[in-house]
C-alpha cells in the first residue's frame, strides 16, 4: 500500500452517476450505503420514539403507589418491550447501522461498503425483525412479558405461552442476523477498502471504534442466536435445555444471554464513544488527544468485555465472584483513559459550543455518572445490596441516556453531511437543555429509590407509598426528555431544506468533510493526500499539523 | 493518592467516625454493616474522582471557549501524563478490589451453626421450613409469610425455587440472592437487632411479581425456641400437619394452578 502520495489523488474521471429507479422504488432496491444508512437512521429514530412512548406510560403508571393506568400483565409487557425496543431496535441499529453505514466508508475514502447487497439485506432483516417483535402487541396474549433478558424458565412455554414471546424470539433472531451481516460488512470494508495512504493508524477514531464494534458483534451475536434457537426449541420442540424437569440447566440461559449481553453494552457504546471523540476534537479545533492511547483503550474495553458477563449473575451464587469482579473493575481503567483523553482534547483548545458539542459535553457528564456507579456494581457485596433494585436501573439509564445525548450530537454533526442541510441551532440548544436536565431529573432519584429498596419491574408499590415522591420526580424528568424528543422532531420540520450546509460547515478534520454534502454517488470526486488521521484538516490548514510530543511551539513574534 | 484517600476514609468509617451514609443505611446484620462501610468507601472514592473530572471539564469549558478564529496549538500526545492516568486508576482498582475481597469473604463464609431455615420460593409466595421441628410457614403475595429467626445467631439459609427464578431480598440486610430452580443456594445471616423487616422478590417472576412479599421477624433466642415449640402442641401439631398438607397439595397442584392463572389473565 502506498503510504504517501506525491500529489492529490484525483480520479481520472468523475465517479459513476447513480443509474436506475428514483423515489420509492429507489429506496426499496438501493444498495447505496448512504441511502441504506438513512433508512436505518429514520427507522431507528422511530423505534426510539416508540420505546420512549412506552417509557412514558411506565413512568405514568409508577407516579402513584397503586397506579391503575395499566394492569399487572400489561405492565410486564410494557417494560419488556420498552427495553427490547430501546436495546435491540434503537440503540444497536442506530449505533452500527445508521451513522456508521453512512460515515465509515466516507471516512476511509471508500466508494461504498464492501458488500452492498449484504448491506441492503441487513437493513431489510432489521426492519422485518422490528415489525415482527412489535407485532406481539396485536396478538391475543399480548407482547412478550418476561423482561428484555427473557430469563429461563420464565420464558418457557409453560410460564409464558402465547405468540408474543415467539414473535419476540423471531424478531430478535432477525435483527441479530442483521447485526452479524453488518459486522461482516464493516470489518471487510475497513480492512479492504481504505483509500491509498489511509493506514490503520490514520483511521479516524470513529472508524476504529466501529471496527472494534464489528469484531465484537461477530464474537457475541452468534452466541445469542444459538441461545434463542435453544429457547425456541425448548418452547416448541420438546427439548429441555433450560428446564430442570428434563435435566436441563436454567442458569445456562443467563450465561449465554450475558455472554452476548455484556459485549452488547460495548457494541452499543463504542460507536457513540467514537462520535463524541470526533465531535470534541472538531469543535475544540484540535487533534484527538492521545489518539493511539484512545485506540488501545477501545481494544482493551472490547477484550475485557468478553470476560465480565457473570457480573450480571453475582447473586445467582453459581459464579466465581473474584475473577468477574476484578475483570469488571478493570474496565474502568480504559474507560477512564478515554474520559481524560476527551478532556485533554478540549484542553487549550478553542471550544465552539454548537449543539453537537453541547450534546457531547452532556454525554461526558452523564456517562461519568453512569460509569462511576457501574464501579459499585462490579463489587459483589455492593451488587448483592443493589441487584435488581432501581439503583441498577438508574445506572444503566445514566449510561444509555448518555448514549442518546451522543447520538443526538452525531445527528447534529453529521446530519448536514448526508442531507446537505443544517439543523436549527437555537432549537437544538433548547433541546439539549431539556434532554440534559431531563436525564438527570429522571435518573438521579432512581439511584436513591434503589438504595431505599425499590425493586425494578414493579407495577405497584402499595407497601411503600413513601417511594412515591422520588418516582414522581423521576416521571417529571421523563416528561422533560419527552419534550426534548418533540423539539427534535420540530427542528426537523422547521429546518427542512432551509439552511444549506456547504461541504464543511464545522471545519471538520476527516475525509467526509472533503466531499460534497450530500456526497455524490460513490462518494468522492477527488481525495486529498492522506498523511495523518486528519487529511481534510491538513489540506485546509497546512501550517497547523499535529505536533509530536515534546515539540515546543515558538512564541509568536 | 486517591487510593490512599480511600483507605483513610475506609479506616475512618470502620473506626466509627462520622462519615456520610451516601444514601445507604448500615442495616441490621453483621454483613450489612460491612457492606455499608464498603459502600461509604466506594462513595468517597467516586466523589473524589468524579469531582476531579467534573472540575476539569468545567475548567476546560470555561477557560477554553472560543475567542475568534485563532487556531490553537495542535498538541496530540503527552506520554508521561497519559501513563499517569493509566497507572493511577489501576492502583485505585486494586485498592477497591482488595476492599471488596475483605467484605466479600466475610459475607459468603458459611460458619457452622445449628439454626437452619429452608426457604422455598414459588409463584408467588414463600415457604419457610425449619428442619428438626414441625414449623412451616407459607404465604402468598400480599398475605406475606413471616420468617422468624433468632438475633445474634448464625442462621443458615437453604434457598431453593419451585418454578422460575426469584430473588430473596431484605432491604434491612443489604443483601439479596437468587432462588434458582435446580440449585441449592446457601448463605448465613446474623441479625444484630430484633424487629420485623420487609422482604420482597426482586427478580421478575411473572404476573404477581410486584406483590411477592415476606417479612423477617428477628426475635430473642428464647422467644425463637418458644415459637418453634409452639408447633409441638397438640392443637399446633394439627395445624402444622394441616399446613404441611396444604403445602403438599399446593406443590402437587402448582403446575395446573399456575397455568390456569396465567392463561386466565390473558
Amino acid at each position: 500500500m502506498v503510504d504517501v502520495l506525491e500529489r492529490p489523488a484525483t480520479l481520472a474521471e468523475p465517479p459513476h452517476e447513480a443509474h436506475g429507479p428514483t423515489g420509492l422504488l429507489k429506496w426499496l432496491t438501493t444498495t447505496d450505503h448512504k441511502v441504506i444508512g438513512l433508512s436505518y437512521t429514520v427507522t431507528a429514530v422511530i423505534m426510539m420514539v416508540i420505546g420512549g412512548a412506552l417509557a412514558e406510560i411506565i413512568r405514568a403508571q409508577l407516579a402513584s403507589p397503586n397506579g391503575t393506568l395499566v394492569s399487572l400483565a400489561q405492565f410486564n409487557e410494557l417494560f419488556t418491550m420498552h427495553g427490547s425496543v430501546m436495546i435491540y431496535l434503537f440503540a444497536g441499529p442506530f449505533a452500527f447501522g445508521a451513522l456508521a453505514n453512512i460515515i465509515v466508508p466516507i471516512q476511509i475514502g471508500a466508494p461504498d461498503m464492501a458488500f452492498p447487497r449484504l448491506n441492503a439485506l441487513s437493513y431489510w432483516l432489521y426492519l422485518t425483525g422490528a415489525i415482527t417483535m412489535l407485532s406481539g402487541f396485536f396478538t391475543a396474549g399480548g407482547a412478550a412479558n418476561f423482561g428484555w433478558v427473557g430469563y429461563a424458565p420464565l420464558s418457557n412455554s409453560l410460564n409464558t405461552p402465547g405468540a408474543g414471546a415467539d414473535l419476540w424470539i423471531g424478531g430478535l433472531l432477525l435483527t441479530g442476523f442483521s447485526a452479524i451481516f453488518t459486522g461482516v460488512n464493516l470489518v471487510a470494508t475497513i480492512f479492504y477498502l481504505r483509500a491509498p495512504g489511509m493506514t490503520m493508524f490514520r483511521m479516524p477514531i470513529f472508524t476504529w471504534n466501529l471496527l472494534v464494534t464489528a469484531i465484537l458483534i461477530l464474537l457475541a451475536f452468534p452466541v445469542l442466536t444459538a441461545g434463542l434457537i435453544m429457547l425456541y426449541a425448548d418452547r416448541h420442540f420438546g427439548t429441555h435445555i433450560f428446564s430442570v424437569a428434563g435435566g436441563g440447566v436454567p442458569v445456562l440461559w443467563q450465561h449465554i444471554f450475558w455472554f452476548w449481553g455484556h459485549p452488547e453494552v460495548y457494541i452499543l457504546a463504542l460507536p457513540f464513544f467514537g462520535m463524541v471523540t470526533e465531535i470534541i476534537a472538531v469543535f475544540s479545533r484540535k487533534p484527538v488527544f492521545g489518539y493511539k492511547g484512545m485506540v488501545f483503550a477501545t481494544i482493551s474495553i472490547a477484550a475485557l468485555s468478553l470476560g465480565v458477563w457473570a457480573h450480571h449473575m453475582f447473586t445467582t451464587g453459581v459464579v466465581l465472584l473474584p475473577f468477574f469482579s476484578m475483570m469488571s473493575l478493570l474496565i474502568a481503567v480504559p474507560t477512564g483513559i478515554k474520559i481524560f483523553n476527551w478532556i485533554g482534547t478540549m484542553w487549550r483548545g478553542e471550544i465552539w459550543f454548537s449543539t453537537a458539542m453541547l450534546m457531547a459535553l452532556g454525554f461526558l457528564v452523564t456517562f461519568l455518572i453512569g460509569g462511576l456507579t457501574g464501579i459499585y456494581l462490579a463489587s459483589p457485596p455492593l451488587d448483592f445490596f443493589t441487584h435488581d433494585t432501581y439503583f441498577v436501573v438508574a445506572h444503566f439509564h445514566s449510561v444509555v441516556m448518555a448514549l442518546v445525548l451522543a447520538g443526538m450530537a452525531g445527528l447534529y454533526y453529521w446530519g448536514p453531511k448526508f442531507t446537505g442541510y443544517l439543523l436549527n441551532e437555537t432549537i437544538g440548544k433548547v433541546q439539549f437543555w431539556f434532554l440534559f436536565v431531563g436525564t438527570q431529573v429522571f435518573t438521579l432519584p432512581l439511584y436513591l429509590l434503589g438504595l431505599r429498596g425499590m425493586p425494578r419491574r414493579m407495577a405497584v408499590y402499595p407497601h411503600d407509598p413513601q417511594w412515591q415522591f422520588l418516582n414522581d420526580l423521576s416521571s417529571v424528568g421523563a416528561i422533560l426528555i419527552g419534550v426534548s424528543t418533540l423539539l427534535f422532531v420540530a427542528n426537523l420540520v422547521v429546518s427542512w431544506k432551509r439552511y444549506p450546509a456547504g461541504d464543511n460547515p464545522w471545519d471538520g478534520q476527516t475525509l467526509e468533510w472533503f466531499t460534497t454534502s450530500p456526497p455524490p454517488h460513490h462518494n468522492f470526486y477527488r481525495l486529498p493526500p492522506i498523511r495523518s488521521e486528519r487529511p481534510t484538516w491538513d489540506h485546509n490548514h497546512p501550517d497547523h499539523r499535529a505536533l509530536p510530543h515534546g515539540h515546543r511551539v515558538e512564541a509568536p513574534e | 493518592m486517591l487510593a490512599a484517600a480511600g483507605v483513610v476514609a475506609g479506616g475512618l468509617a470502620l473506626s466509627g467516625c462520622t462519615v456520610p451514609s451516601f444514601g445507604a443505611s448500615p442495616g441490621d446484620t453483621t454483613s450489612s454493616r460491612s457492606v455499608f462501610h464498603l459502600w461509604q468507601g466506594f462513595s468517597i472514592g467516586a466523589l473524589i474522582i468524579g469531582g476531579l473530572v467534573v472540575a476539569l471539564i468545567v475548567w476546560a469549558v470555561v477557560r477554553y471557549r472560543r475567542h475568534g478564529e485563532r487556531i490553537p496549538d495542535q498538541h496530540q500526545y503527552h506520554i508521561p501524563l497519559e501513563m499517569t492516568y493509566t497507572i493511577v486508576p489501576i492502583l485505585i482498582v486494586l485498592g477497591l478490589f482488595a476492599a471488596t475481597m475483605v467484605v466479600e469473604n466475610k459475607e459468603v463464609a458459611n460458619p457452622r451453626t445449628n439454626v437452619r431455615i429452608d426457604v422455598n420460593a414459588f409463584q408467588w409466595g414463600w415457604k419457610f421450613t425449619y428442619p428438626g421441628s414441625n414449623a412451616v410457614v407459607v404465604g402468598q403475595t400480599t398475605q406475606a409469610p413471616t420468617m422468624v429467626m433468632p438475633v445474634d445467631t448464625n442462621v443458615h439459609i437453604n434457598l431453593t425455587s419451585s418454578d422460575v427464578v426469584h430473588g430473596f431480598y431484605v432491604k434491612a440486610f443489604n443483601f439479596s440472592r437468587y432462588a434458582l430452580p435446580g440449585v441449592l443456594n446457601q448463605f448465613t445471616l446474623r441479625a444484630v437487632a430484633t424487629g420485623t423487616f420487609f422482604g420482597q422478590c426482586t427478580q421478575l417472576c411473572g404476573l404477581y411479581h410486584s406483590l411477592m412479599w415476606f417479612n423477617v421477624k428477628v426475635v430473642t433466642p428464647s422467644q425463637y425456641t418458644a415459637w418453634l415449640a409452639s408447633f409441638h402442641g397438640s392443637a399446633a401439631a394439627t395445624a402444622a400437619a394441616a399446613a404441611a398438607a396444604a403445602v403438599r397439595q399446593q406443590t402437587s397442584s402448582l403446575v395446573p394452578t399456575k397455568l390456569a392463572t396465567t392463561t386466565g389473565t390473558h
